[in-house]
């Protein structure tokens, strides 16, 4: 499904370049269910911006379902994001003045699609985060928990092929955030959602089937299955030590 | 995107602000007032000034002694080689077949007083004619009788201020008054005029023109009134007249103006002035653009995560676009519909408060300035919505 050869991402910080990325080659097959581990500064929500096409590798190649986006335009890199990718934020990042409902039919205003059918399938996709009660609610009016899952509700709403999460349980209690993740990997299972999350909570990375841990912007260790806890022992030494 | 979602959106998103939206959209509603108001005021005056020629009668030839343009000085006051006499108002009438009516008439001033009130008015020597051709009314008894033009008589026709001043509560009809040293009985009263062609015809006493003549020891008319048949012959009229009465009199001294030419006039200058009234008031509506320019620019640095996400969603730059632009020109088309609503009010305090004056905007500045309201939205909308589309998703999201 993904396929990255030679990914690099370079930034200008105060004149000097930072390495943010560097020669990332990955390969992430459709179903998944992968982390992304890493401490600060280690290129991790670069890797999620690239792969969520909201930023352009400086070289390198980013095949997504057989075709090459660092070379698409930005008008077709926005269809991309609308009918492809869904992200998952920290913040949520939901508009504050519209309802749950109106939040979670907002991809579909942009696509066009018109307000009857709108409303039927954002609330189909309320009812399956387990808000069709909240409907109505203003963002200012849920808890945590619940605004975590409108925005998945919003994410998921146009059937994306690929789910990104940026420390989806960053800013949710212990419950909020098992209930969150129960929500994206009951997506991952019965729909085949793609699903990349990024994280430095080793619970959350745990629960995944691979995991990859970035270190100055290179993949340092690849663990699956059964060696997920080995990865996370090599990313606490990498926190820990020099 | 439905240009109805399109809206909705961007009512949405105002609705969240409604001081800082209320406010821009003010400052674009007195635009739109300030340009209704002024050209009304304009179109008033032009109004005002056609209806006052129109009171004196549309197919009006006007002959003045002296040779002088329409447009410099005061016609009949310079030197005055010939007069302008009863006979050669009864030659034009006789020789010119266009004119229907003549109505000479002579002016001068004079104190008309009754017992011991005294009252310093116009005295206007005219004819029968004069009532049909100036179109003037009477409230009470009648105008001057149909004399022979070189006939006096001792009555008079009393102006509607006249006549309520020296017969506070009374009619004046059959009473008889002095004007200056002449004792003259009253016969009519004049209905209320305005002003006309600079006379006064409220405070005024008219007398048979040879009794004016005497009074005023004058041989030359102040005017000669004509009224054409047709509307279509005015111009030839005023030519058979003028070289009609230069045969007369040897030379060319007398100028015939016609309604047309000095309502012509007028009405250009009027116009230009509406015009500029409306250029002038259109100023304070780019400065409401700059008001709605500098709102939308707050409301993009503002909403710079909204961008962010939108872009994450997968809306398309030309999308967001349109809807900060449409924001943008919501703002100014709601403030244009006050401000037309505003404008309607204020003209109507104006025609409540000064009733003689007609004033009413006309459509194309209503329309220009409606149309131009929304236009201001739309191109300072642009600045702040292209702002918006240029935000880097990565920085946007993060809200730098």
């Amino acid at each position: 499904m993904i396929r990255l050869e030679g990914i690099s991402r370079t930034f200008e910080v105060g004149g000097e370049p930072v390495h943010a990325l560097t020669d990332v080659d990955e390969t992430i097959t459709a179903g998944e269910h992968l982390a992304i581990m890493g401490p600060s500064g280690s290129g991790k929500s670069t890797l999620l911006h690239i792969l969520g096409c909201l930023d352009r590798p400086d070289r390198g190649v980013y095949e997504l379902l057989g075709r090459d986006v660092a070379r698409l335009d930005e008008a077709e890199l926005s269809l991309v994001r609308r009918h492809t990718i869904g992200f998952v934020f920290q913040f949520f990042h939901l508009v504050p003045r519209l309802t749950a409902l109106q939040n979670v039919e907002l991809p579909m205003v942009f696509a066009g699609i018109d307000a009857g059918e709108r409303r039927e399938r954002a609330m189909a996709r309320l009812r399956a985060v387990g808000l069709e009660a909240r409907a109505s609610h203003r963002p200012d009016q849920l808890s945590g928990g619940e605004r975590q899952r409108a925005a998945i509700a919003r994410a998921t709403v146009l059937d994306p092929k690929l789910l990104l999460a940026d420390e989806p349980t960053g800013n949710l209690d212990t419950a909020s955030g098992r209930h969150v993740l129960e929500i994206l990997e009951r997506m991952n299972a019965a729909a085949g959602l793609t699903l990349v999350v990024v994280t430095h909570d080793p619970a959350v990375a745990r629960r995944a089937r691979r995991v990859l841990v970035l270190k100055d912007g290179r993949i340092v260790h690849r663990g699956d299955g059964g060696h997920i806890q080995e990865a996370i022992e090599i990313l606490a030494a990498a926190e820990n030590g020099p | 995107m439905s240009p109805r979602d399109l809206l909705g959106f961007a009512a949405r998103a105002l609705r969240g602000h409604r001081l800082r939206t209320g406010m821009s959209l003010l400052g674009v509603a007195i635009g739109v007032a300030a340009v209704v108001t002024l050209t009304a005021l304009g179109e008033g005056a032009r109004r005002y000034v056609v209806g006052q020629f129109a009171a004196i009668g549309t197919n009006l030839v006007i002959v003045v002694p002296g040779k002088t343009e329409t447009t410099g000085g005061m016609p009949g006051m310079g030197g005055v080689p010939n007069d302008l006499t009863l006979e050669d108002a009864r030659a034009v009438l006789r020789g010119v077949p266009e004119v229907d009516k003549a109505a000479p008439i002579v002016m001068g001033t004079e104190t008309v007083a009754f017992g011991e009130r005294r009252r310093q008015v116009a005295l206007a020597g005219g004819t029968y004619e004069m009532l049909e051709v100036r179109r003037l009314g009477i409230v009470s008894g009648r105008f001057l009788p149909p004399l022979e033009w070189d006939r006096s008589a001792p009555v008079t026709v009393l102006g509607e201020t006249t006549a309520r001043e020296l017969f506070p509560g009374r009619d004046p009809v059959g009473q008889v008054v002095r004007i200056g040293d002449w004792r003259m009985r009253v016969v009519g009263v004049l209905a209320p005029r305005g002003q006309q062609l600079g006379v006064d015809m409220n405070d005024v006493a008219v007398v048979p023109v040879a009794t004016a003549m005497k009074m005023l020891d004058r041989r030359s008319l102040f005017r000669l009134l004509l009224q054409v048949r047709s509307h279509a012959d005015l111009d030839r009229a005023k030519e058979r007249v003028v070289r009609l009465i230069k045969e007369r009199h040897g030379e060319e001294d007398v100028t015939a103006i016609t309604q047309d030419a000095v309502l012509g006039a007028f009405t250009s200058i009027l116009g230009a002035l509406t015009l500029a009234l409306a250029g002038i008031a259109s100023v304070s509506l780019a400065v409401a653009g700059v008001g709605i320019m500098n709102v939308m620019l707050v409301s993009v640095s503002e909403r710079t995560r909204e961008i962010g996400l939108l872009k994450a969603l997968g809306a398309e730059r030309r999308q967001i676009l349109l809807a900060f632009l449409a924001e943008a020109v919501l703002i100014s088309s709601a403030g244009g519909l006050l401000g037309l609503a505003a404008g309607w009010l204020a003209v109507r305090g104006l025609v409540f408060l000064y009733p003689a004056l007609p004033a009413s905007p006309p459509p194309w500045a209503v329309l220009a300035a409606f149309s131009l309201s929304v236009a201001v939205g739309a191109v300072f909308g642009v600045l702040p919505a292209r702002r918006a589309t240029r935000l880097d998703p990565v920085a946007a999201l993060a809200g730098r």
